[in-house]
């Protein structure tokens, strides 16, 4: 099997994106002692909001600081690709607006009561050699998998 | 924290953004792809991702006695329990549906996507409902 039918689009630039994320994540990890995983944010943010006991526990209340400054570089780090990498138009997707919405909610709800998403679980909880996050991984692709061919086909 | 902390976690999430951007993981059109077997370029960025970190998570705290602006070392130890079973599950779900995890709903709004907000109002509903249900 040629290998380049692998990657009809190139392979380099996930590598490289990929590297860089590690960069990050290790960064972070290193001088500060952080494990960086995303899916947090979203809850430790409602703590500022939702007066609930289960957000106002301290792994939210005291983290929600940091997190949101961690969300905040996302959002500068793909501007920074924006401005100078890409051709400067506006990125759209033409994958409708209630699978995005729909998708979004399961997908936040699940990462949330599984305590981690692709990179909680993926890079930081495999990085960290973690049994459960080795099953949580081979879940989710698994049902990744399942899902996005289902509906693949259930749309064609 | 003082202010450096703040500026290296900027600086990290930056860089997660910028990968993330830069291997074109914030197209919800790209992750399906991968997802129907038709380009195999997210298994490069996880590797890639996962090869630099497993360096910092296994060697930093052997090496150092603490992290560079002090504090201590996280370790983060999730348990296997139904939760995680069902939630990593659910995820799947939700992520083989949007093709939009909740790192690139985040990022995604850099690159000027406003698309990307329904799946980031859609992730942070989801999880203001699991919280809403959970027990604290």
């Amino acid at each position: 099997m040629d290998i380049t039918s692998l990657f009809p689009f190139g392979w380099s630039h996930y590598l490289v994106g990929g590297l860089v994320i590690g960069l990050g994540v290790s960064l972070l990890f290193v001088f500060t002692g952080l494990v960086g995983g995303m899916s947090s944010v979203y809850s430790s943010t409602w703590s500022y909001l939702v007066k609930r006991p289960f957000f106002q526990q301290a792994r939210f209340t005291q983290s929600r600081g940091w997190r949101l400054v961690y969300a905040a570089g996302l959002i500068v780090g793909a501007l920074v690709w924006w401005l100078v990498f890409s051709d400067g138009t506006a990125q759209h997707t033409s994958v409708p607006a209630w699978q995005l919405g729909l998708g979004g909610f399961i997908a936040g709800y699940g990462a949330r009561l599984g305590n981690g998403c692709t990179s909680g679980h993926g890079i930081c909880g495999l990085s960290s050699l973690s049994l459960p996050s080795l099953g949580a991984v081979l879940t989710f692709m698994a049902t990744a998998f399942l899902t996005a061919n289902l509906f693949a086909w259930v749309q064609a | 924290m003082k202010a450096a902390h703040y500026l290296v976690i900027l600086i990290a999430g930056a860089l997660f953004g910028f990968g993330l951007s830069y291997s074109t993981m914030v197209r919800p059109e790209v992750v399906l792809g991968f997802l129907k077997f038709q380009d195999w370029g997210l298994m490069l960025v996880m590797g890639g991702a996962v090869a630099v970190t497993v360096l910092a998570y296994q060697f930093a705290p052997r090496l150092l006695r603490a992290p560079l602006l002090g504090g201590r070392f996280d370790t983060k130890a999730i348990p296997w329990n139904r939760d995680t079973a069902v939630g990593a599950a659910l995820f799947g779900v939700g992520w083989g549906i949007a093709g939009v995890c909740p790192g690139p709903a985040i990022a995604g709004l850099g690159t000027g996507n406003w698309d990307l907000l329904w799946a980031l109002g859609g992730t942070a509903l989801g999880a203001l409902v699991q919280g809403w249900r959970a027990k604290a």
